[in-house]
């Protein structure tokens, strides 16, 4: 994995996504107080806090499915808040989000997910092209065999490696992974994190990942950053935040 | 109590706010380009031909009961050659549009209730959204447009079937040939009785794939919001048929008759 994680291309200094003081509430609840987020392109990032921390809510943000109540959340230097419907329909293109169930389209087949945002987002026609795409990504998550199942037939994990694939196929700059192994198993955890830097490295894509999962986190972040109480109260890689003297951040550790 | 009363008044009002914002969103996204035709052709099929047999039974036996409620009070005023006249105006004019949209009502509404809203639940639809695809074309339009279509030819297949059905029950107690039958009920049926009807289920299948899609995509998270969006689709469209058949009894009175 080490390996995997040199090979990828060195991390510029271009700020894809910037939150600054994004404050956000539903109702009398307040679940982002005053979040502070930088993702240079190339980077993964995870995000770790317990549940009900804003996590999600955060990077629901960045997409434009929320709307920041003060402060800014720019995405490729742009204010996602202030675009229009066809303007973030054009972001929504340039960033992936793979959803902590899978979000698989129940009614259509694995090759139909696939093909989805081919035809809608790209609007790829050709069934030639649609095919060779559609190949392409199977092969990489290492599921070509399941191209005609229904999503009902498929295990977690390889739900997860479908919605991975499907978020792949328009061929993201940003990834935003929701819990990528909630669910699972300790080795297709593993599986699903190792698949994570493949696919980084495959479509060299910059990456917010929300986790839990330390093996995930290990194996994933470049940067860590620790959500608690609507903010961001501790910062590093994976091993300057193992001996973090803050007790809720070792917390995570063990 | 007061104050309960306010917000169930306020809550209502905030709904209807945004019913007529999903209603704005469906006709802006059926005027604009990339309509989803196969979507639209498999819930066609979804909607019309597998409600086909429940309203074709419903309509049968419902024209064999009429008949056979019928006829004993006419036959008390030597009146039972007016039977297929009867059966015909009742079935085509009001028992076979509102019988059928009901029936729809609760198959398809709920079921389209129920389907979005697990899709909701399971982020489905956050996802279709997310990617940059639209899920007020690919869901909405398709299931609103196939129910508007759908429910009108349901129903005149319905009405059909429910006069065969009187014709049988006819034959049951005296004879009456198949074309001296149908003679009667065309006799009967002018263009009065089949314009208002045939429009207002039109009205009838815009509201059942209205209130369905409505109340599934608009669903909260959780599995119970599941069962909740489905009942309440039920409940809704059944509520709204019967106002539009209010509203368009009332109209044809004032231009037809």
């Amino acid at each position: 994995m080490e390996r995997i994680k040199k090979e990828i291309e060195p991390k510029s200094n271009e700020i894809v996504v910037d939150m600054e003081d994004v404050r956000l509430g539903f109702g009398e609840k307040i679940v982002l107080k005053r979040v502070n987020l930088k993702l240079k392109r190339g980077e993964n990032l995870v995000i770790l806090g317990r549940s009900g921390q804003g996590k999600s809510v955060a990077i629901k943000c960045i997409v434009g499915m929320l709307t920041q109540d003060e402060g800014s959340v720019k995405v490729f230097g742009d204010e996602v808040s202030e675009k229009n419907e066809t303007e973030l329909k054009e972001l929504r293109t340039r960033i992936g989000f793979l959803f902590q169930s899978g979000a698989l389209y129940d009614s259509m087949s694995v090759r139909e997910n696939l093909e989805f945002p081919l035809t809608r987002v790209l609007r790829m026609r050709e069934q030639d092209e649609l095919d060779k795409n559609v190949d392409e990504v199977l092969e990489a998550v290492g599921l070509k065999d399941a191209i005609d199942k229904m999503p009902s037939d498929l295990s977690g994990g390889m739900r997860k490696r479908v919605g991975l694939a499907r978020t792949l196929i328009v061929k993201p700059e940003i990834m935003l992974y929701d819990e990528p192994t909630t669910g699972l198993d300790p080795i297709t955890s593993r599986e699903i994190s190792e698949l994570i830097m493949q696919m980084q490295k495959k479509y060299k894509t910059s990456s917010i990942i929300i986790t839990h999962d330390m093996e995930c986190a290990r194996i994933t972040a470049d940067r860590i950053l620790v959500l608690d109480n609507g903010e961001f109260i501790a910062e590093g890689s994976y091993k300057e935040l193992e001996s973090s003297d803050k007790k809720i951040v070792r917390s995570f550790f063990k | 109590m007061a104050e309960q009363e306010v917000s169930g008044w306020k809550k209502w009002v905030e709904e209807s706010g945004e019913q007529v914002n999903f209603l704005g969103a469906f006709f802006r996204n059926v005027f604009t380009g990339g309509f989803e035709w196969n979507e639209f052709v498999r819930q066609c099929y979804q909607i019309g031909y597998r409600s086909f047999t429940l309203v074709g039974i419903t309509s049968f036996i419902m024209g064999v009961v009429l008949t056979l409620q019928s006829r004993p009070t006419l036959v008390k005023f030597g009146a039972n050659s007016m039977l297929p006249l009867m059966v015909s105006v009742s079935i085509i004019r009001e028992i076979g549009p509102v019988i059928t949209a009901l029936i729809c009502a609760g198959k398809i509404s709920s079921g389209i209730g129920a389907e979005l809203g697990s899709m909701k639940v399971t982020e489905q639809i956050d996802a279709m959204e997310v990617s940059g695809a639209n899920p007020m074309q690919y869901l909405v339009v398709t299931r609103i447009l196939a129910t508007t279509l759908m429910i009108p030819l349901l129903t005149l297949l319905g009405d059909a079937i429910g006069l065969f059905g009187s014709f049988l029950a006819v034959n049951i107690s005296d004879h009456m040939s198949w074309m001296l039958y149908f003679n009667k009920c065309l006799k009967a049926i002018s263009f009065s009785d089949l314009l208002p009807a045939f429009t207002k289920t039109i009205f009838f299948g815009f509201a059942i794939g209205f209130i369905g899609c409505y109340k599934g995509f608009n669903s909260n998270k959780g599995t119970e919001s599941v069962g909740i969006a489905a009942n309440s689709a039920v409940v809704n469209a059944s509520l709204w048929i019967f106002f539009l058949d209010v509203v368009a009894v009332q109209l044809s009175q004032i231009l037809f008759y």
